[in-house]
């Protein structure tokens, strides 16, 4: 399937020279330490990325399992899991299960899906597509990752002190402000927000690093506009990263305070989000003054542009991918561009819609209701050029290109099912139901997730020097992509049915007594996806030992870091690469014989005037 | 082979996808009971949930055939190269300007329904306004329950200050009830919505309406009932570890004022001057029995 042809992939350098293996960088020698653990070479740092968000994939995976089997079979003993989760008899309690949601979503957006695409994959492809030796900023850059750990140690913490959060991942106070609201309201709260804050530290550093990188360090000649559209979905998350965080950040020490001196002492507090005379838990009455409203707005302040932030660089990838597996220019590069750009902008002014039931101002939320209808239009672009992209291509179907079109498919089913809940009047009835959850697993599993295995395969032989096994892939797609729609298509129908979210045990309420065997049948697909994920982290690894060798360049593409060997020594390139055109530059009719045109490749003067251009 | 299997693939999910919902209905997978919404606002809101649907499905269709159309067009490619395309600009500005329409129709199109919702309060503003005495209750969410007051029967609000005033401090002679609000039916209805402790979701689902209750907050809750009979309340908004367990009932019915009667009768009553068996004779219980 795959055509792996090594004899194309000797590449021909931007002087029209075969490379040559040269060590002339004069690296000094690293010892195991410095090479491996504490490394600044920001490949060495994206596998690190990689294999923690793997990692980190199993737990919330596992986490999720376990919310799945209490919504099919409430408050039975859980198998495997059981006898480690909650005392009582393998059950799960109430406390826990809103322990497990909360840290199913906290795990999977700030540990799996955030560092997956701007950790992993943005450190590993950012200098190396843009023809650079390193980032910026290596030393930052080893630092960004190694700020992951104090979060994941911290949200351990959370996890084991005081029962885990109770707060959802949104943490909405005064249920997270007040440590009697609840079990998990006290420490388990502290080491959630500190765990934030941990990686809201790490990613920042990535952002500070990845814009100076891409805006000083390209390759002669790599102009804006001939940047591949990962480096384009790169760029634009570092920027919304640079500037929603900290707004964040500055949400989650307010809340500390509220909480008393970082929990440690409850006398001495704020109150920016406490009204006063609340009584909790016959604790003693709150004084106050604050307002509750304020962390949602903060929140989603940075909350939404975040969705997007887990979403813009998969799809560059994706863009990337589909070119090169269809064999063809991507169809309009600069709408691309420009769309992600909008999505960005608008990403700014529409978090206002999850709060329209939040009895916010009411003309609130006609503004926040019209920007977000708005954002859809640009989503609609992408999804057409994706279409136009495979148009008239030759394509390949392998796995790469499957997760791809998995990618597509799914992202239409996300984005249309977000029109629904921007529409304010429809989202007061499903708001807060299972519709919210199954729009953002399309988006968040459907797209970005299935963009994520794509790019897995994709970039594995650059990674590693080796392929993935194909069959393997394949399979591990078709059981995650029935597994996935079997999971979160009926989400749709019990959402309409009016089943809220965070629900321990809905079947309490007769109007959802009849939803248990459709919630049975969701929890078996989950299973099955749970357990393919398997296949992905045992090929994964099965193929960084044994997988086939390959050279440079095995899928005939266009970018730059197809150019470096695999895989790519410390430095990366061998001599700075000299960029002629943009990487979409596939079946073009200026070369004989091949179906590919390498961004460094010099061409006769003539035909290369033709190209020489941004389309 | 293989290049058949896959674009039968990506064929043939979106085509179940579309089985699976146009059955639903039959299955009972849709709205609650199957039934249109109990309020005429959730008929409203029923009706654009449908017009969004129709869109969107025909957005589904469009995008997925010409997806599984493209995937097999480029399966079977036989040319050497693939098609040197950069795009089309006039294709770009069609698929702009089309869904943009379409968009800005679906955004201007409920802002009335909106408006309908929640901005009604600013009439209670003017004196003697007619719509001061719909107000039915205050509806106070607490873990875990929903503790309802009634004011005292026959109460007359000549002004929002006289509602601002009943609603900061209880009164002698409101009547109080809990996780069963009681509401008239057919006749707007206003209650306020506020939270005793933790944010809260005041939800009804058959009566398609939805409030967070915010601590510090007064929500004014406007709709009326159109079906007589009791609904499902339940939490809508993450509330602490029994948030699933806040079951409350709204029960809608043609004599509110025969109720507060009733209601007030059974608060009045000392053990003595009337008979513990009149009082059961009424059928009116605090509790949620079913
Ligand atoms: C077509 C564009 C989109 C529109 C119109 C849209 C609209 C919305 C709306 C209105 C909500 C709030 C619903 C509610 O809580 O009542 C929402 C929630 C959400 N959306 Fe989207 N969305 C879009 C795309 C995306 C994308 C691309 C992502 C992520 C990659 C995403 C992730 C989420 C998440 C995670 C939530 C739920 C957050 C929570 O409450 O826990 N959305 N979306
Ligand atoms: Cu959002
Ligand atoms: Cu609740």
């Amino acid at each position: 399937m795959s055509t792996q042809n090594p004899a194309d992939a000797v590449q021909v350098n931007s002087d029209g020279t075969v490379a040559q293996h040269a060590d002339h960088h004069g690296h000094p020698e690293l010892t195991f330490l410095q090479k491996y653990i504490f490394s600044t070479d920001h490949k060495v740092i994206g596998v690190q990325f990689l294999l923690t968000t793997l990692l980190m994939l199993l737990v919330g995976g596992s986490l999720a399992l376990g919310v799945r089997w209490q919504l099919a079979w409430p408050w039975q003993s859980m198998p495997f899991f059981g006898q480690r989760f909650a005392a009582e008899g393998g059950q799960i309690s109430p406390e826990f299960y809103t322990m497990l949601f909360t840290m199913h979503a906290t795990v999977m957006i700030f540990l799996v899906i955030i560092p997956v695409l701007a950790g992993a994959f943005g450190n590993f492809l950012i200098p190396l597509m843009i023809g650079a030796d390193d980032m910026a900023f290596p030393r930052l850059n080893m630092l960004s990752y190694w700020f992951m750990w104090p979060a994941i140690i911290c949200f351990g913490m959370s996890m084991h002190f005081g029962g885990g959060p109770a707060g959802g991942w949104t943490s909405y106070p005064l249920l997270t402000a007040l440590p009697e609201a609840a079990p998990g309201s006290g420490v388990a709260q502290t080491f959630w927000l500190l765990a934030v804050t941990f990686i809201g530290v790490s990613s920042m550093m990535g952002s500070v690093n990845y814009l100076t990188t891409i805006i000083n360090m390209r390759a002669p000649g790599m102009t804006l506009f001939r940047m591949p559209l990962t480096i384009w979905g790169m760029f634009i998350t570092a920027i919304l990263q640079a500037f929603a965080l900290p707004v964040l950040t500055a949400a989650g020490f307010m809340l500390v305070f509220d909480r008393g001196l970082a929990g440690l002492s409850g006398d001495i507090h704020t109150c920016f989000f406490t009204p006063s005379e609340i009584v909790v838990n016959n604790a003693a009455p709150t004084v106050g003054g604050g307002q509750p409203l304020l962390w949602q707005h903060l929140f989603w302040f940075y909350s939404h542009p975040a969705v997007y932030i887990m979403l813009l660089p998969a799809m560059g990838m994706v863009s990337d991918m589909l070119a090169t597996m269809c064999r063809k220019p991507i169809f309009g590069y600069k709408p691309m561009a420009y769309s992600m750009a909008a999505i960005a902008g608008l990403g700014f002014i529409v978090w206002g819609h999850h709060m329209y039931t939040s009895g916010m101002n009411p003309a609130l939320g006609m503004t926040f209701m019209t920007s977000t209808i708005m954002i859809a239009l640009p989503s609609a672009i992408k999804t057409f050029n994706w279409l136009g992209t495979i148009w008239g291509g030759k394509i390949r179907f392998n796995t790469v290109t499957l997760n791809c079109i998995a990618f597509v498919s799914l992202f239409v089913v996300g984005g249309l099912s977000g029109l629904f809940m921007a529409a304010v009047p429809v989202d007061i009835y499903i708001h807060d139901t299972y519709f919210i959850v199954a729009h953002f697993h399309y988006v968040l599993f459907g797209a970005t997730l299935f963009g994520v295995f794509g790019a897995i395969f994709f970039w594995f032989p650059k990674m590693f020097g080796r392929m993935m096994n194909e069959r393997l892939g394949k399979l591990h797609f078709f059981l995650t992509f029935l597994g996935a729609n079997g999971a979160f298509f009926p989400m749709h129908m019990l959402g309409v049915a009016g089943m809220p979210r965070r629900y321990a045990d809905p079947y309490i309420h007769p109007y959802l007594e009849h939803l248990m065997p459709m919630n049975q049948f969701m929890t078996v697909s989950a299973i099955v996806m749970g357990l393919a994920q398997l296949l992905l982290i045992g090929n994964w690894i099965y193929s960084i030992f044994w997988g086939p060798k390959v050279g440079r360049n095995p899928w005939n593409a266009n970018g730059l870091e197809w150019v470096a060997p695999s895989p790519p020594p410390h430095g990366n390139f061998e001599e700075v690469p000299t960029v002629y055109r943009g990487p979409y530059e596939y079946s073009s009719p200026l070369v004989e014989g091949r179906d590919f045109l390498p961004q460094t490749e010099v061409l006769a003067p003539s035909a290369s005037a033709d190209t020489d251009d941004d389309h | 082979m293989s290049r058949i299997f896959w674009c039968l693939f990506f064929t043939a999910w979106p085509i179940l996808g579309i089985v699976v919902s146009v059955i639903s209905p039959q299955m009972n997978w849709g709205f609650p009971d199957n039934r249109e919404s109990a309020t005429p606002l959730g008929e409203r809101i029923d009706d654009l949930f449908y017009l969004i649907l129709c869109i969107v499905t025909i957005a589904f269709i469009g995008t997925m055939v010409v997806l599984a159309y493209v995937l097999w067009k480029a399966s079977k490619n036989e040319d050497e190269k693939g098609w040197f395309s950069h795009g089309s600009h006039n294709l770009e500005v069609i698929w702009t300007i089309v869904p943009a329409g379409i968009l800005l129709f679906i955004a201007l199109y409920q802002m009335d329904v909106w408006a309908i919702y929640r901005v009604r309060d600013y009439d209670l503003k003017q004196q003697n306004s007619p719509r001061l005495n719909n107000l039915v209750a205050e509806v106070i969410a607490r873990q875990f329950e929903w503790r309802i007051r009634y004011p005292a029967p026959g109460t007359v609000f000549k002004s929002k200050k006289q509602i601002d005033d009943w609603l900061a401090k209880p009164q002698a002679g409101d009547l109080y009830t809990v996780n069963h609000l009681h509401v008239p039916l057919n006749k707007e209805t206003l209650i306020y919505l506020k939270s005793g402790d933790v944010q809260h979701s005041f939800f009804v689902p058959e009566m398609r309406v939805k409030q967070d209750a915010i601590p510090g907050q007064n929500i004014d809750i406007w709709f009326t009932v159109n079906r007589a009979g009791d609904f499902d309340l339940t939490c809508a908004e993450l509330c602490g570890w029994g948030h699933y367990k806040m079951r409350g009932r709204v029960t809608a019915i043609e004599d509110f004022s025969g109720f507060l009667q009733k209601l007030k009768a059974e608060q009045d009553f000392d053990g003595i001057s009337k008979s513990a068996g009149e009082i059961a004779a009424t059928g009116q219980t605090q509790e949620v029995t079913r």
